[in-house]
């Protein structure tokens, strides 16, 4: 098992996972509109499939957030 | 500047704190700050802004107050309903505190006007309620190398982003807007009224902190919070070197008007035909 820290709350994985699979296993409500760091760098979309987690590493879900205004 | 006696008891608060003190106040009060917004996010940013005696606030806004905006927009009272917001913003902070200069546009910020707009001011503060025009700040602000405080909020969650030229965008977060009706606006899914106060508040924390250059400013570092939790947390973030618009090979170089989600226009025509 590895430990990461996902949203600054600790989690454990197999080994090590995509980023994709990470999405998955959290149940983001809308997987199309999150935005990923990977230990604070941001990840392109094109490489969420490719882009493995491991041991140690920190992860940020980011989510559009539009209010204000009207 | 010399203060007069009322000044000095007006802003004694300020001065008394040993990083502001009467320099730092002359700072704030030789401050130009556009608004981008005068509503959930705008409303406490122009108040405190105001009271904080801001030297010029400048207020950018095409709408009119509206019955459903008085559960949070806390700068627009009953009688204004109807009233356009700029209009109503600037009696407010013209009653506040007659120290500050108001500058309005009864206008929405487009491709075309943004730069020449905010050209004038020392800081932008984001306080839309659409991504199209969070973007279109972001670029040019990037662009005109202008600091900006990014500011958002949807439910019961906030977010808020500082960016100084050089410190990671708004883009370097999330590439580029949603498609159209993808992600909700507050006017699709609700917010709880007083998050905009509680972001609102903080994006003004970070313009005074700026005017005065005390303490760190929310440079990469995106503040998120959930008000069901009232768990506050900040995202450390980098620039990003692929980020299409501060990135070492931009692909944003101009400033576009992106389209705005249908439902929000519709939402925008019913409001003027109210």
């Amino acid at each position: 098992m590895s430990k990461i820290v996902v949203n600054g709350k600790p989690q454990e994985i197999e080994t090590t996972i995509s980023i994709s699979e990470l999405i998955k296993l959290n149940n983001v409500a809308q997987p199309d509109m999150v935005s990923i760091q990977l230990n604070a760098e941001f990840v392109n979309r094109e490489d969420f499939e490719n882009t493995q987690v491991s041991d140690g590493d920190e992860i940020d879900f980011l989510y559009f957030m539009g209010g204000g205004s009207i | 500047m010399d203060f007069t006696e009322d000044q000095i008891q007006r802003y004694s608060r300020h001065i008394l704190l040993q990083d502001i003190g009467v320099e730092g106040q002359e700072k704030i009060n030789n401050g130009k700050v556009l608004i981008v917004g005068a509503g959930g996010l705008g409303a406490p940013i122009a108040l405190y802004l105001a009271a904080a005696g801001v030297g010029t606030i400048g207020i950018i806004d095409g709408d009119v107050v509206d019955l459903s905006n008085l559960q949070r927009q806390v700068i627009h009272f009953t009688p204004d309903v109807n009233k356009p917001k700029v209009i109503s913003a600037k009696e407010k902070i013209n009653l506040i505190n007659p120290d500050v200069k108001v500058i309005t546009y009864q206008k929405l910020l487009t491709a075309d006007n943004a730069l020449e707009i905010i050209q004038d001011y020392d800081f932008v503060v984001d306080g839309t309620d659409n991504f199209p025009v969070k973007f279109l700040i972001n670029d040019a602000c990037v662009i005109a190398k202008k600091p900006f405080s990014h500011g958002g909020i949807l439910r019961f969650d906030g977010q808020t982003l500082t960016y100084k030229p050089g410190t990671a965008c708004y883009r370097c977060l999330f590439h580029s807007p949603p498609p159209p009706n993808a992600v909700p606006t507050c006017s699709q899914a609700g917010v709880l009224g007083a998050i905009a106060g509680m972001l609102g508040t903080i994006q003004a924390a970070e313009v005074l902190k700026y005017l005065t250059g005390v303490g760190d400013l929310l440079t990469n570092r995106l503040l998120t919070f959930n008000a069901k939790t009232m768990e506050f947390r900040t995202i450390k973030s980098k620039p990003n070197d692929k980020c299409p618009v501060c990135g070492s090979h931009p692909t944003v170089t101009g400033l576009v008007d992106y389209e705005q989600a249908v439902c929000d226009i519709e939402s925008h025509r019913k409001n003027k035909n109210n």
